[in-house]
């Protein structure tokens, strides 16, 4: 039967298991939101075409499937970049689709014409530009098979508009055939063995997990593998929730603004197995200091990555569940008590200036926010974040047990992201609480979706800790440019009064003792809730590694604030 | 210095620019780029020549090229028996006394003049880039008054294989040896 190309497209969409899709008409793209109505995929109409990105990407990140965003060509698909290119630093598997301008069009600068594939090149895993029906099907095909097979990442399928109205054969292809696309999956046995002898010599090991934990889903033999061998896991940002923050061999994050006694151990190790990881610039610090007495072992599956920022001694290359399954019966039981109990030492010393151990002054700090977030949930709810200082106060205080319900941007820390990416994780749970905590600056980034969370029904709740700074901007100029502020006070609108022309229930705190029974109104009520905490303005985020210091070169929280 | 490495590319539209692009975006530079087809229609293939800092860089530019999707195979044959060819087509002035001069150079060079016009001729020389480079210091003085170069393009002698450092890339057969034999040994 001879079908539209776009009723080719949702044909495919369906058979590719897709339950909902992100997105915003437009000229270029009207066929296919004409099919649309034919096919039982729900479509989620956004209030800016970055919303749709974040949402599908945050669908994907709280389901593991390949999320779907959709915009017209010219603005609507320039719209999508920057959610594109946090897709691509984060390795989530999306697929965009835009319209674009007839076939014969293209090239004249017609109305909305934009080199979408162009624009998209470097920030995508790889895209298409389809200018034929007969081509939608493979190429669709093709697309879902790459953003979510090796180094998960998005696909861009920008379709000329003939090509969604011009009628052909559908014929649904078995197979793809990609001949330069093999992604690797297990290491020759040589490889491993390498990796034994290092594992089997080391005394002071350490285990980074990355992202690429939870993508593989090695969660599981990683828990196996780390008890067996007793040695201590630290995570990335991404990696949260990829080893239990409860269990004794947890370090927590590292980097950054990772646990002090977290760097200290991976600055003195003689061994560190990077799992699914890439050595980052914001978990290395120096490169030139950075863990200077250890041996390396590297698990990636991007080839790419080997060698890229830290010269590793063993890469095993392929799938770290594959791998680490392989490595795990090869692996004796080790004792590392000396090295768990040194570590156990820093890590007492840290407590002693954690936020968590300061008595209460009165004062609201986000960091305890999230602390009581935390407890009141239990653990248990997915949380989104935006990008700042509230991000690695939830990533600090918000203890990930599990996989997949720690959804924040890392690799391209973009602001707005934390609203939009609750909604899209709610389609994958809709069952689950989803909390986005956000701050007052990146809310406003993406506020408008607040709206659509309305029109869907969404379940979730937006905390915003407003500090009427952009906070992390904020401290860096008083870390680093001797408390010249410059563009970071933030004159905000009433965000309760904001929520309620939404139709969105909120309420202020400003006092630590309204947190609590805030939380639990929240929970409470159905649908979209907003609380707003009005929290200390200058707050800084400890222990924090300054751009470009060595990783154990750490600024510590003073022991006690002077009480201003 | 120069690495020289042969891509083995899908012949679709937008892969040289992919190619082109993924080296701007990965800061690397290009000496010359050469593409043409090959035995087989569905594969084009690609000579780059790179200057690479140090060792790494061509590990890095195996790897990344393997990150595209259309690229097939790519091998790195700068240490490898290689024929590698250049041509030029160097358009010099000459006054009917000088055509002789200029033949004469040709010969030498084993070069040809393939156009002959009342006040210049077109030179015609295939060779490496050594051979090419002194053609035109030697004809410089002379006068150029244009010149084009297709870029290297190269193949490795006999049943020599160049080098595929990337582990595992594609399923190429191929794994990661010792640092020592990779050259990364002083990374
Ligand atoms: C789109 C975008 N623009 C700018 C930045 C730079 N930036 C990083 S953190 C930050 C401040 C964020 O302020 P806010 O949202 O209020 O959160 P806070 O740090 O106060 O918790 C800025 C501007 C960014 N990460 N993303």
């Amino acid at each position: 039967m001879k079908l539209s190309g776009a009723e080719i497209l949702w044909e495919c969409l369906i058979r590719e298991g897709v339950e909902v899709v992100f997105g915003y008409p437009g000229g270029a793209i009207m066929p296919v939101y004409d099919a649309m109505l034919n096919y039982p995929i729900h479509h989620v109409l956004v209030r800016h075409e970055q919303g749709a990105a974040h949402m599908a990407d945050g669908y994907s990140r709280a389901s593991g499937k390949v999320g779907v965003a959709m915009a017209t060509s010219g603005p609507g698909a320039t719209n999508l970049v920057t959610g594109i290119s946090t897709a691509m630093m984060d390795s989530s598997p999306v697929v965009f689709i835009t319209g674009q301008v007839a076939a014969h069009l293209i090239g004249g600068d017609a109305f909305q014409e934009t080199d979408v594939t162009g624009i998209t090149l470097p920030i995508t895993k790889h895209n298409y530009l389809v200018t034929r029906a007969d081509e939608i099907a493979q190429v669709v095909r093709e697309a879902f098979y790459i953003a979510r097979t090796g180094r998960p990442g998005p696909v861009l399928i920008d379709i000329c508009k003939n090509a969604q109205i011009e009628k052909t054969e559908f014929v649904y292809p078995e197979e793809v055939r990609l001949p330069g696309y093999r992604p690797p999956i297990r290491a020759p046995r040589e490889a491993l063995q390498r990796a034994v002898k290092l594992i089997e010599n080391a005394k002071r090991p350490v285990i980074l997990l990355g992202h690429g934990a939870i993508i593989s889903g090695a969660e599981q033999v990683i828990q196996h593998f780390a008890i067996k061998t007793q040695i201590p896991v630290a995570m990335t940002l991404l990696g949260l929730g990829a080893f239990p923050a409860s269990h004794p061999l947890s370090l927590g994050m590292m980097g950054m603004h990772g646990e002090a006694h977290c760097n200290l151990a991976i600055q003195n190790a003689d061994l560190l197995l990077a799992f699914g990881m890439r050595f980052d610039d914001r978990v290395t610090g120096n490169l030139k200091t950075y863990a200077p007495n250890a041996k390396k072992i590297h698990v990636e599956i991007d080839p790419s990555e080997v060698h890229k920022n830290v010269r590793v001694d063993v890469p095993l290359i392929g799938d770290l569940k594959a791998i680490v399954s392989d490595l795990l019966p090869m692996v004796d039981e080790y004792d590392h008590d000396e090295w768990l109990q040194q570590i156990a030492e820093w890590k007492a010393e840290g407590d002693a200036r954690s936020i968590m151990n300061w008595p209460n002054d009165g004062k609201l700090h986000t960091a305890h926010v999230i602390h009581d977030l935390w407890e009141m949930t239990q653990g248990g709810a997915i949380v989104t974040t935006d990008v700042g200082q509230h991000q690695m106060w939830a990533a600090q205080y918000y203890f990930m047990d599990k996989p997949k319900r720690w959804i924040t941007s890392g690799g391209a820390g973009a602001m707005g992201f934390g609203l939009p990416s609750a909604i899209g994780a709610w389609f994958a749970h809709k069952n689950e609480e989803i909390w986005a905590v956000v701050g007052d600056g990146g809310f406003q980034m993406t506020a408008a979706e607040l709206s659509t969370a309305v029109q869907e029904g969404a379940n979730v709740k937006v905390a915003i800790m407003n500090n009427s700074f952009l906070g992390m901007v904020r401290q860096w100029q008083e870390f680093f440019f001797e408390k010249r502020y410059s563009a970071v006070y933030l004159h905000n609108p009433d965000f309760v009064k904001l929520a309620d022309a939404h139709g969105v229930p909120a309420r202020r705190v400003t006092k630590p003792e309204e947190v609590r029974p805030a939380i639990t109104w929240a929970r409470q009520t159905p649908g979209p809730v907003v609380l707003e905490f009005v929290v200390e303005q200058e707050d800084a985020v400890y222990p924090m590694v300054p751009a470009g210091a060595s990783l154990h070169e750490m600024l510590r929280r003073p022991i006690r604030q002077p009480q201003s | 210095m120069q690495h020289t490495f042969i891509a083995l590319v899908e012949n679709k539209p937008g892969v040289l620019n992919r190619v082109a692009s993924l080296f701007r975006r990965r800061n690397f530079n290009i000496e010359s780029l050469a593409v043409g087809r090959t035995e087989r229609p569905d594969i084009s293939r690609m000579t780059i020549v790179v200057d690479c800092q140090d060792k790494t860089d061509a590990h890095k530019i195996e790897a990344n090229l393997y990150k595209l999707i259309n690229v097939i195979d790519v091998q790195d044959v700068t240490h490898k028996p290689t024929v590698t060819r250049d041509l030029a087509l160097i358009k010099v002035k000459a006054s009917p006394e000088q055509r002789a001069e200029i033949n004469n150079l040709a010969a030498i060079f084993r070069a040809r003049i393939v156009d002959v016009a009342p006040d210049s001729v077109i030179v015609e020389v295939t060779g490496t880039e050594d051979k090419i480079e002194s053609m035109i210091e030697l004809l410089r003085p002379i006068g150029i008054l244009e010149m084009v170069r297709t870029g290297q393009i190269a193949m490795t002698r006999g049943s020599y294989q160049g080098e595929r450092r990337t582990p595992g890339a594609n399923g190429n057969g191929w794994y990661e040896r010792d640092p020592e034999e990779i050259g990364l040994a002083e990374f």
